[in-house]
Parts: C-alpha cells; structure tokens; sequence
C-alpha cells in the first residue's frame, strides 16, 4: 500500500510533464491527458482510503521514504512520504474536487487555444499541492508549498495579455513571498532547535523546548500561514488573484492551496499548544480576517471578488478554529473540506454564470438569471444555504461546530471571538443572499457588452454542469455525514487530538443564536436588495461601503506604509551608501592617491636627492646609536 | 704607569701648535673646496688639505703614509682631477645656485646633525689612552718595515686584490674612455683625391677680417662685404656658433673704433681705465 | 694637546665633504668632496693606529688610498665619458632615474 503514496504525486506530475514538455501535438488531447491523470491520483487516494478505512485508528498512519534527499552528516533530508488521516482528508478533498474542476474546465476553457498549457499547469498544481500535504518533514512540505505558489503565480497570470492579470500574479507573487520567508525561517529555526525538520521528532520534542522558541516557531509558521491562506496582513493578494480562469479561482482560490495555512497550523499543532502566545496570535488573526473579508464581500460587485472575499472569511474562521488549539483543530479541518465543497461549487457557478453572460462579472449587470440557468442556479443556490450555514446542509454542521468551539475557549477571550464569529455568521447570511438576489433574482440588468454584443444567458456544457452538481451533493450532505455520530472526530482525533473545552452555554444555545443571526443577515439583504429595485451603477454607498470597495484600503495601507516606506528606507539607505559608504572608501582611495602623488615627488631622479636621505638615515642611524648607548 | 699613559696621552707643544695652525688651513681647505665656485680653485684647495693631511700623518707617525700621500694624492689623483677639469671645461651649469628646492637646508641640517653627533660620539668614547707607535714600529725595525710585514703577511691577500682591482680599474677606465671607429681611417692619398675633386681646391679662407677680431668664430668677409661661411671651422658652424657680424655690427664696430681712436688720441690714461 | 683632536678634526673635514656632496652639482667637485671624505677616513685611521699602538691602521688607510685611486680613475673615466655624451658635468642632468 505504501508504494501507491508516490503514485498519487507522480500521476499528476507526470501530466504535468507531458502536458507542459509534450508541445503543440497534445493540444487536441492535452486535456484528456490531464484530467484523466488527476482522476487517477483520485483513484488512487480512496484506494488508499479505503485500504485505511479496514485498519485501526493507531496503525492507518502509511509512510514511505522514496530517498535520501540531502544527505549530510546531520542535517538528514529525505523525500518521504506520510499518509495519515489528516493528509488522507486533503488527499480526497484535493484529488476529488481537483479531478471535478479538470472535468469542468473541459467546458471552461473550451475556447481556449492555450487549454493544453493550462491542463499542465493544472496538474503541476495538483502534484506540488499533495507533496504539501503528504511530506513527512518541513522542508519537503516546502518544497511542495513554493511549487503551489508557482502553480498559483501561473494560474492567476494564465491571461498574461491582460495587464490586470499579470500584475496580479506578480502582487500574489510577491505577498506570498514574505509568507514563504515566514516558512522557512521557521524550518530554519526548527533545524537548529529540534536538529531536525521530521514532523514525527519535531512534534514529539515540543515537550522539551522552550516556550519562547516555540512561540517564534509559531509566529514564523502563522506569517506563512498568513501569506498563502491570505489572512490579514497579507490577505492584499487574494482579491486581485480572481484574474485567473474561474476553474482556478475554485480549485486553488478557494477549495485547496489557500487552505495551506489552516493545514500547517493543524500539522503543527503540537508546536502552538505548547505556545499559548503564538496561539492567541493565531485567533487574533483568525477572528481579524474573518471581519475583514466579510466586509469586503459586502461591498464588492465583482462576483468574483465578493466570493473571493468570503473565501477569506471563511479561512478565517478556519484559522480561528485552529488556533483554539485542541478543541478546534478537528472543527477547522471540517469546515476546511465543507467550505472545500460549497466554495467550489460556488465559484464553478460563478464560472457558469460568466460563461453565459458574456464574461462579465459585474452583478448588478446580472439580474433574474435563475430561469435561464437553472441548473446553475440550483446547484448555486444549494452552495449558498450550505454556506451561510442552513440547518441539515454542511456548513450548518461545520460553522456552528466553530462558534460553539470558539465559546468554549472559556472566558472574556472565548465571549469575545464567540461573538466575532456570530457577527461573521450574520454579515456571511448577509453578503451570500446579496450575491444570490443580485445574480439570479430580481429584473433584468443586463449589459451589451464592450463589443455591443447582448448576452444570450444559456445553461452551461454538461462537463460544467456535472461537477458543479456533484459538488452541490458535497455541499449538502458533506456536513451531515461527518457530523452526526461524530464520525470526522473520530476518524481526526488520533492525528489532531481533541477536547471539549468548557462551553459556558449549551449547544442548542449557540446553534439557536447562529439562526437567528442568520435570519436577520438574510432579512436585510432582502431588505436592501430583494425588495427594491438594484440599480445598474453602484451608489456611492457609506464610508465604510466605500472602503470595503477598495478593500478596506489594504493596497492604500501597503502601499504608504510598505511602498512608499521602502522607497523612503532605500533612499536612505543610498544616501548614507553613497556619503557614508562610499565616503570612506573613495576617501581612502583618494587620500591614498594623494599621499602616493606626494610621495612619489620624492623619487625626484636626483641622485642628490638620494645622498640627502641616505645622509639623513646615517644621522638617525647614528643617534640611535648613541642613544641605546647612552642608555 | 699611569704617568706613562698620561705621557702617552698627550703631545709636545710644538706638535699642538703645528695641529692648530695646520688644522684650521685643512678646515679652510676643504671648505673652499666645497664653496669656490670654479672646478679648479676647489682642485686646488683639496690639493691643499691633502699636503696638511699629508704632514698630519708623519706628525702621527705613519711615515710611509705621509709620503704616499703627498705622491699618490696629491700628486697622481689630483693632477688627474685636473686633467679632467680641463677636459670637460668649465660649464655654465657650474653656479653655485640651488636648483633643487630645499636640498640646501635639508643638506645643511643633516650635515650639522651628523657632524654633531659624530663629535659628540667621539666625546663620548673616552679615548684617553695613547699608546704610541714605538713599540710597534721597533719590533720590525721601523713603520716601513712594520708596514711592509703586514702587507706581505696578514694583509697579503687583500694586496693581491688590490693589485687585481687597480688592473680591473685600469682596463675600465680604458674601455669607458675608448670610442670606437665606425669607418675606416681615410689614407692620404684619398684625401687627396677628395680634396682636389671637391668644390675647393685651394685652402680655406682664414676667419676674421679685423686683427682685433679674428676669433675662429667670425666669419671673414668677401670681397662685396658678406660674411663667408666657409672660412669658419666645420664643427663650430654645425653647432651654429658663428657669431653675428652683418653690416650693421660692423659699422657699430667701426664707430667704436673711431670713439677709442679719439680717446686714444686725448688721453691714455683714461683708456687703460675704461678697459 | 690630546691627540684626540685629529678625530675631532676628520669627523669635521668629513662633514664637510658629506655637505658638499649634497650641495655641489659639478661632478667632478663632488667627487673631490668623496676624496676629501676619504682622506678625513684615513685621518681617523692613523690616529687610532697610533692611539692602540698597532700599525693595522695605517695597513687600511693604505688600503683606502689604493681603492680611492682605482675609485677616481673608474670615476673620472664615467663623468668624462657622461660628458661626451650629454655635453654636461652636472650631476642633477643625469636624472632619468626618475618615475
């Protein structure tokens, strides 16, 4: 069994390949190739998933050591391979929901003359995203971490014509640099403090070190973290990521690659319980993106961007849940396979939408699409209710298991991100029934196009349609099932660990609150956008409307304090170079050639010149002499 | 003992008298023969100190050396200095004015520096003790005797060296000296024939037309009055030392004729002044 | 008198010679001042031979006479054969020694 674990990384790795190596005679196959190889790694993790399913809780751990990687007198760096249930989870959900979104690209991209490419890269995400979360140790996590931000940097920059599109992934890019920095300087740290970088002995020592090394392993491991979960502070990039393909924004936007960060907080969630600051940091974060993105979502027209700013809401309540420590590593990584599925599904109906409308995205250009789509709307409206988290559908389970987790922190702390993550249940009712009034409800407010063509909506391909369907099933009863009988608990709770924590209220409290706070995000929703008529133009809206338009001024932040500090700090930095530097070193050199010039005047050629020093050495020759004599 | 070496350490009056008188001419000596501007006069002072250095040795004893002094010195190497002094001429580049710029101080200081310390040095060594040649000119039967055991015993091989070096001097001073000829020496009969097809057959014009100026660098003058560049010698018109006598300086010349002849004429005595 | 004075006397006759070396630029004079700083040696030389009472002294004042003659006669053949080639006995013309 072991020996399909690298099976899993080499299918779609050898797609990648062959896509990206095999040149224009594949065009016409290219994308069969793909998807089939993404449908095999898929084969190949419920083989594998099945085959752990037989097993006891304590022996489903898989390992596979492929080969020394670096070998050197201690520093041991093997490529090797750990299948756990936790990596079994991402496995499924990356493979399964990867395998859906190649099927549905088929269709998306159909008119695509670059699709082969695409496919390549598409499965090249695929691989570096499994190695993520199979590697048994840190640094082939990272290896597989810098190969997702590549996939996602030529993802996002897959329309590189478009200027927008390639400063957006150049802008992803570059945030996520810092993140990965973040990473590897805690590997690096990890190396000197444990000796090691294996995620068995690394973990197993935290008992043995000190807290303050900890807690600077874990503020290293929530800024990368941060960068690729697009968490604030360096939440900038994600919005403007939604340049790419919309399969893309669905598969590495929303359902996998962003959810990196909550995976290497759970994976190392040994390291944060024995570093309650860094911990505390990671709720901090957590509960401040949460907000953050749910206002944003609010405010942006954009279809996308609005589902871009949910997504980071929702990591956020991801991350809030895995800084709880124990009592929400189990609930993060559920809702991270929920959200996975409605995400997903939402952007795939994003996609379908655009594809019928002529690729506009603007949804006040939208408008009572729900009759010419159907398919869509429902599959849409299906991801909606799990999202805002209806009774009996996923994100129902997964959310309020959250905010009850958050409850039980205990506490002013456990009041305080309880209430936060009430208040982001009530503005994500409020934003997702904006979305879905203004796309599929109301009048026509449909556009020509900057071509003048009309948009002609019609209900997308069936290779569209299909996993867009198969996901609304994940959607709807994904919660479900892993909830009651605590079926996900139990199958996580050997990896993760679990407790209960003290909630000061009950359950059914928590999940009574969620509705009602839910009804009331709804109620004004459709106070604002279903009872009225939407105006095509946006109103100038509030302050804080505006604002959150421009994302809560989070480039304006970057760029006065970042860009124009830096600016600021270079400046400087070439002034005191060039004065200061270059001051003492031209000096020297000057100063030496002056000295040089004035000695050199010495060698005047006259041999009487000459006598005189030699005369003038005698005499000093002599008095030393006389002196040493003397004394 | 100590009567002895304060004998010893002492010498006679005149010897004292002959030191102070003789000293003060060497002084002199060697300072004009730093500071007298011509190559010569400063030849001649060095002659000078050289005789009183001469006398300062017999007075010391070395009585061989004094003669070889006066011979050798004064008599081989400075008649030899003088011979180049005549060779290379006296040139205007003979002043007694610095070119280089502060070598003069920078000289002066470190020559009273270094005098200074060496005086100092001496006065220091506490050399009170003489001893006196006596003993070491007797035990031979004389200082040239003495000498001349040392020289043909202990010091047989520095002589033999010395003998190698006054060779190895000789032949170098021939070779410096020596120039080359690049072309065969022409014979007479050559001359001859080259003389007689040349341009002029009969000698050269002698130069000068005047009896007071028939230097070798003044041209004669023809028959119409123009100078003859001919009758000047071959090496001085290719360095371009003919000197200026065109019309104009020749009438200057025979106006100061007729001056002198009228002062001649008036008063005699006055003209061996003017002059 | 103290005999001592004859050292007193080549250490001054020495200097003399030393400066005017440094000071002359005729080369011929500088050489005399060479010769004088020579003699001024040999002066010393003998004093001391009669001081210790050994005829060594005057053994390498000889000596120095002999090496002195070779001296000018090598010396004199340069400033002679430096003179027929550069017209000039100076010794500060002959500074191509310079950078």
């Amino acid at each position: 069994m072991e020996n399909l674990i690298a099976l899993l990384v080499a299918a779609p790795l050898l797609g990648a390949a062959v896509l990206l190596c095999g040149g224009r005679r594949l065009d016409r196959a290219g994308h069969w190739v793909g998807t089939l190889l993404a449908a095999a790694s898929f084969v190949i993790g419920v083989v594998l998933f099945l085959d752990m399913l037989g097993k006891g809780a304590e022996d489903r751990a898989l390992h596979q050591k492929l080969f020394s990687w670096i070998p050197v007198e201690g520093f041991q760096a093997d490529v090797a391979f750990q299948l756990d249930q936790l990596s079994m989870t991402f496995v499924l959900l990356i493979t399964g929901v990867g395998t859906l979104i190649h099927i549905y690209s088929i269709g998306y991209m159909a008119h695509d003359e670059r699709r082969r490419r695409f496919f390549g890269y598409l499965n090249l995400f695929l691989a570096a995203m499994l190695i993520l979360v199979i590697a048994d140790n840190y640094l082939l996590l990272y290896v597989g971490w810098e190969g997702v931000g590549l996939a996602s940097y030529l993802l996002i920059g897959f329309w590189q014509h478009k200027p927008s599109a390639a400063t957006a992934a150049k802008k992803a890019f570059l945030v996520n640099r810092v993140g990965d920095m973040g990473l590897s300087i805690a590997i690096m740290l990890m190396f000197t403090t444990f000796g090691t970088f294996a995620f068995g002995p690394v973990l197993g020592a935290t008992g043995q070190t000190s807290e303050g090394k900890l807690t600077a392993i874990g503020l290293m491991l929530l800024l990368a973290a941060c960068g690729k979960s697009a968490q604030v502070p360096l939440q900038s990039w994600l919005g403007d990521a939604m340049e790419g393909p919309t399969p893309v924004s669905a598969l590495i936007h929303a359902a996998t690659m962003v959810t990196a960060g909550v995976y290497l907080i759970v994976r190392s969630g040994a390291i944060f319980n024995a570093a309650p600051d860094a911990q505390l940091a990671v709720v901090v974060v957590g509960a401040v993106t949460l907000l953050f993105g749910a206002i944003v979502g609010c405010a942006k027209d954009d279809i996308k961007k609005a589902l871009a700013g949910s997504t980071m809401s929702q990591i956020g309540y991801m991350i809030l849940a895995a800084g709880l420590g124990p009592i929400g590593y189990v609930f993060a990584i559920m809702h991270l396979v929920t959200h996975g599925f409605f995400k997903a599904g939402l952007f795939l109906g994003a996609g379908s939408v655009m594809h019928g409308m002529n690729d506009e995205v603007d949804m006040r250009k939208f408008g009572g699409l729900r009759t010419y789509m159907p398919v869509t709307f429902i599959t849409f409206g299906l991801g909606y209710l799990a999202i805002i988290g209806f009774p009996g559908l996923s994100g129902f389970f997964s959310k309020d298991k959250i905010i009850e987790a958050a409850f039980a922190k205990g506490g002013a702390e456990g009041w305080i991100l309880g209430s936060v993550a009430l208040l982001g249940a009530a503005i994500t009712a409020f934003y997702m029934t904006r979305v879905m009034l203004l796309t599929f409800f109301g009048e026509k407010r449909w556009q020509p196009d900057a071509q003048g063509n009309e948009p002609h909506p019609h209900e997308s391909p069936k290779s569209m349609t299909i996993p867009m369907i198969i996901l609304a099933f994940g959607s709807v009863f994904a919660g479900g099932l892993f909830s009651i009988g605590d079926r996900f608990l139990n199958w996580l709770e050997p990896v993760t660990g679990h407790s209960h924590g003290h909630a000061p209220v009950s359950a059914a409290t928590v999940t009574a609150a969620t509705m009602v706070v839910l009804v009331i995000g709804v109620a004004i929703a459709w106070a604002m956008y279903g009872r009225k008529p939407v105006p095509v133009v946006a109103p100038r809206g509030s302050l804080l409307t505006r604002a959150a338009r421009r994302d809560l001024l989070q480039d304006d932040f970057n760029h006065v304090v970042l860009v124009r500090g830096g600016e600021h700090l270079t400046r400087s930095l070439v002034y005191v170079d060039h004065t200061l530097v270059d001051g003492v070193v031209n000096g020297t050199a000057a100063s030496m050639g002056g000295l040089s010039g004035r000695l050199r005047k010495l060698q005047n050629g006259y041999a009487r010149s000459y006598a005189v020093s030699m005369f003038g050495g005698t005499a000093v020759v002599i008095a030393a002499t006389l002196l040493m004599r003397a004394v | 003992m100590t009567g002895l070496a304060a004998a010893a350490s002492q010498t006679s009056t005149g010897e004292a008298f002959q030191f102070w008188v003789l000293g003060t001419v060497a002084v002199i000596g060697a300072l004009s023969t730093v500071l007298m501007k011509k190559a010569v006069h400063s030849a001649l002072s060095l002659a000078g100190t050289m005789i009183v250095l001469a006398v300062f040795y017999l007075a010391n004893g070395a009585y061989f050396l004094g003669v070889v002094q006066i011979v050798v010195y004064t008599g081989a190497i400075m008649m030899l200095f003088l011979f180049v002094v005549m060779l290379v001429g006296v040139t205007a580049a003979d002043s007694l004015k610095e070119t280089l710029k502060g070598q003069r101080w920078l000289a002066a200081g470190c020559g009273i520096g270094f005098g200074v310390l060496l005086i100092a040095g001496i006065g220091n060594a506490s050399l009170n003790s003489f001893n006196g040649l006596g003993t070491a000119n007797a035990e031979h039967g004389g200082n040239i005797e003495g000498l001349a055991s040392l020289i043909f015993t202990k010091y047989v091989f520095a002589f033999e060296i010395t003998g190698a070096l006054l060779i190895t001097a000789t032949v170098g001073a021939m070779v410096l000296t020596h120039r080359e000829r690049t072309e065969r020496a022409k014979t007479q009969r050559e001359m001859s024939e080259e003389r007689v097809r040349g341009k002029q057959l009969p000698p050269l014009p002698a130069p000068g037309v005047y009896a007071r100026h028939n230097a070798v660098d003044i041209p004669g003058l023809l028959p119409d009055g123009t100078p003859s560049e001919l009758t000047v010698m071959q090496t001085l018109r290719n360095r371009g030392q003919i000197r200026d006598v065109s019309n104009e300086s020749l009438d200057q010349l025979k106006a100061l004729e007729q001056r002198s002849e009228e002062r001649l004429g008036r008063d005699n005595e006055d003209e061996e002044v003017a002059k | 008198m103290n005999p001592v004075n004859y050292l007193y006397l080549a250490a001054l006759l020495f200097t003399i010679g030393a400066a005017g070396v440094l000071i002359r630029r005729n080369a011929i004079v500088v050489f005399m001042c060479v010769e004088l700083m020579l003699n001024a040696c040999n002066l010393a030389f003998v004093t001391f031979s009669r001081m210790h009472g050994n005829l060594d002294g005057q053994i390498i004042a000889f000596f120095t006479m002999v090496v002195a003659a070779a001296e000018v006669v090598v010396g004199l053949a340069i400033i002679v054969s430096v003179f027929r080639s550069r017209h000039s006995a100076s010794v500060d013309d002959a500074s191509l020694m310079k950078l």
